[in-house]
């Protein structure tokens, strides 16, 4: 129920950070998150909510290993 | 494994009739934009379930944020969900019309420039969502404090997911499966539906958004009812937390309490909402007054409340294209983006 | 600018005396000037043609007045001829009305003039009649423009010519100009760009050799999904598109991403879409990525019937969905 793209932290200045996604640059709050420049984070209404672990296609790999254990 | 053995097995399961609910309306969204559906095998069923915040809003909400919308130097902003959502009579985008001060923001924190920008004006922040929203609320708060600004106000329809999902698992054993919310489980965590899934012995997936995220869930979940297994897969690691994000909820339960609320077609349940703490209800715009709510002026033919629960496909709601379309919508869940009669009528067959 | 000692228009430049002359003559004939706006008179003669006569019309309230890509009075000229061009017409004359607020600053309101002087030359056009009036406000400025051209073209263009197997052809990106608009309105910076433009010389490159161009329309208000649905039903066609051959830049993407927004919902301002038969499609499409304006073109699918219509989309992995028309505003959303 909620719209959310992950975008790259470019600058922090106190609370607030400067999220670039692919070339729109947005005031995020950063107050829940632990975020350093260059991460990437999960932003819903002007608020990071997540750093993302690791890449979605790094993730969709793993996630096909996984399913094997299912069968 | 790989998508393409994924989609096979999907399509040509032919096992027990799998009845699966998909919580979250842009999980609901993405399933349609994808073509998910055409994808499947007939004797798999997908359900969208109440995660709408504005689908499930009171129509009560409505007409108070209109009242305020209307108060001279009151200005309300509200996300754009909400402006065609019809109270009882009329929608903030029909109030316009008649004089009212509705702007639209994309994130709270705008409340913040314009509140200094117009110090004359009173901002009323429509503050709707779940707990992925409500971190932003709190932070919106916490500024206010800092800033000691005294001219925004929140209006809220806060709604904690728990108590609904545990209504529909309680209420409704014709659902084999579920597809967690996936960004509220960025705030709650994979461990929310533990609970859940033990207790009504149901599997759970939190799942992303990208098709093949969607795609997997659900074959995960055909693979747990067939090995009668109930347990909860996070498969969103990348902002999936088995304990969630700890720094949210504690922003969460500094500056909001939970209590009763009415949900639009599940009626009241305790504790199933969020409302500002007595030391803060100095900014609240009359939230708690709409817990009286009930839906008794709502139009009968109204089926919202059983779509919004699973029990009935849009389709099977009498007023669905015909007296209800996204034009002339008769209830929230043909008004809202999000909301599954709307993303029906504009994905689905005819 | 100063017009009569005024920085700002006020009620006076729209009482018709010596403000409003002052107006005209130091602002709007500074850059606006022909043969028939000369001579001030309350109409405008024309030749006549030996060709038919298209007209049409339209008013621009945009806000910003000033955006990345354009302005209004850039819109005011591409909005109109557009139209003509989309009919087959080539634009010749066109009219001017302007609605002045008071407030509007005078500098802007220049600006806004030259660059729409500056289009119409560019496009070849002359504005052969104009009006202004002043009404209270707060600094808005509305423009109405309605063209006349010539249909020079022989070919059959109309929904009754649509056949089974003809391809669907966009000229470009999706979404630019509406992102454009809403950036500016909220917290987000970007450096996407209004694609407001003339596309007059691509539409020319296609009817000059009688290309067997079927249908033609811009991609306007409610985007991408709301015309093929127009076109679907007029021509009870069923439209099918690839998803994935749409083109759009990622940065419109990325902001999409970030309100809940749809690009084949959203306005453009100087990209067309073209209906066109399936042994020319390569041509055509070859002749508008020619174009400055049309580098992005794309044949994004096809009229696969003819009898039912509807327009669906083939998704990223090969699922299929119905697209609808746009209901409602196309609001940023939260869920």
């Amino acid at each position: 129920m909620c719209v959310a793209i992950p975008g790259k932290v470019i600058g922090i200045t106190g609370m607030m950070g400067e999220v670039d996604f692919q070339g729109n640059v947005v005031k995020v709050n950063l107050g829940i998150v632990d975020a350093q420049v260059g991460d990437y984070v999960l932003v819903h209404a002007g608020c990071a909510i997540e750093v993302m672990q690791k890449d979605a296609a790094e993730e969709l790999l793993d996630l096909f290993k996984e399913l094997e254990s299912l069968q | 494994m790989n998508l393409e053995k994924v989609l096979q097995e999907i399509k040509n399961y032919d096992g027990n009739k799998l009845r699966i609910m998909e919580v979250c309306g842009t999980h609901t969204s993405s399933i349609f934009k994808n073509g998910i559906r055409s994808m499947l095998s007939p004797a798999i069923q997908l359900i969208s379930g109440p995660g709408c915040p504005v689908c499930v809003t009171p129509s009560s909400y409505i007409d108070k944020a209109i009242e305020w919308s209307l108060q001279p130097n009151c200005i309300l902003l509200t996300f754009g969900d909400m402006v065609k959502v019809p109270g009882r009579s009329k929608s903030l985008g029909d109030a316009r019309a008649d004089g009212a001060k509705v702007e639209i923001i994309y994130s709270p924190q705008e409340a913040l420039t314009k509140a200094a920008e117009n110090p004359g004006n009173t901002y009323v922040l429509a503050s709707v969502g779940f707990e992925t929203t409500i971190p932003a609320y709190s932070l919106l708060i916490e500024q206010m404090e800092k800033d000691n600004i005294t001219n925004i106000k929140l209006l809220t329809a806060l709604r904690r997911v728990q108590p609904a999902l545990e209504f529909i698992c309680a209420t409704d054993q014709t659902i084999d499966a579920y597809i967690a919310p996936g960004h509220v489980s960025t705030i709650l965590g994979s461990q929310a539906y533990s609970d859940l899934a033990q207790k009504y012995q149901k599997p759970f997936v939190v799942a992303g958004f990208e098709a093949e995220h969607i795609l997997i869930g659900i074959y995960d979940l055909i693979k747990q009812v067939s090995n009668q297994c109930y347990e909860v897969h996070n498969l969103y690691p990348s902002l999936v937390k088995t304990e969630g994000n700890k720094t949210a909820m504690v922003y969460i339960d500094k500056y909001f309490e939970p209590g009763a609320a009415h949900w639009r077609g599940l009626g009241t349940m305790d504790d199933s909402g969020y409302y500002l703490r007595p030391q803060y209800q100095k900014y609240d715009a009359g939230s708690l007054n709409l817990l009286t709510e009930n839906d008794d002026h709502v139009l009968s033919a109204c089926r919202c409340g059983e779509v919004v629960t699973g029990r009935i496909n849009p389709n099977e709601c009498p007023m669905f294209r015909k007296a209800c379309t996204p034009l002339k919508a008769k209830g929230p869940c043909m008004v809202s983006a999000e909301g599954t009669c709307g993303i029906w009528y504009r994905f689905a067959d005819r | 600018m100063i017009v009569g000692e005024k920085v700002k228009v006020v009620m006076a430049h729209g009482s018709g005396g010596n403000a409003t002359k002052q107006l005209i003559s130091e602002l709007f004939q500074k850059y606006l000037a022909n043969q028939y706006l000369d001579k001030m008179e309350d109409c405008a003669v024309l030749p006549g043609s030996k060709y038919p006569l298209s007209l049409t019309t339209d008013s621009f309230v945009i806000t910003p007045l000033e955006f990345p890509g354009g302005d209004i009075g850039k819109l005011a000229i591409c909005g109109t001829i557009n139209d003509l061009w989309m009919g087959g017409a080539e634009p010749q004359y066109l009219t001017a009305g302007f609605i002045l607020e008071e407030g509007l600053e005078l500098d802007l309101l220049e600006r806004v003039v030259k660059s729409f002087a500056h289009t119409a030359n560019e496009a070849k056009v002359q504005i052969v009649a104009g009006d202004t009036k002043v009404i209270q406000g707060n600094g808005g400025l509305y423009i109405n423009t309605a063209g006349l051209g010539f249909k020079k073209t022989q070919i059959p263009l109309g929904s009754e010519s649509i056949s089974k197997g003809d391809a669907v052809i966009i000229s470009g990106s999706l979404g630019n100009h509406q992102a454009c608009i809403m950036s500016q309105r909220m917290e987000i910076t970007n450096s996407i760009k209004s694609d407001c433009g003339n596309l007059g010389p691509m539409v020319n490159d296609l009817l000059k050799d009688n290309l067997k161009v079927k249908v033609m329309r811009d991609i306007t208000r409610g985007g991408l999904a709301t015309i093929l649905n127009e076109i679907a039903e007029s021509s009870g066609s069923t439209i099918e598109i690839d998803e994935q051959s749409i083109p759009v830049d990622p940065e419109v993407e990325s902001f999409c991403g970030i309100l809940g927004l749809d690009p084949l919902y959203m306005a453009n301002e100087g990209k067309f879409l073209c209906i066109a038969a399936e042994d020319q499609e390569d041509e055509i499409l070859a002749r508008l990525k020619k174009n400055p304006l049309g580098t992005n073109a794309r044949i994004i699918g096809r009229v696969a019937d003819l009898g039912k219509n509807v327009v669906t989309v083939k998704t990223r992995l090969g699922g299929r969905r119905i697209i609808d028309v746009l209901y409602g505003e196309g609001l940023p959303r939260i869920c």
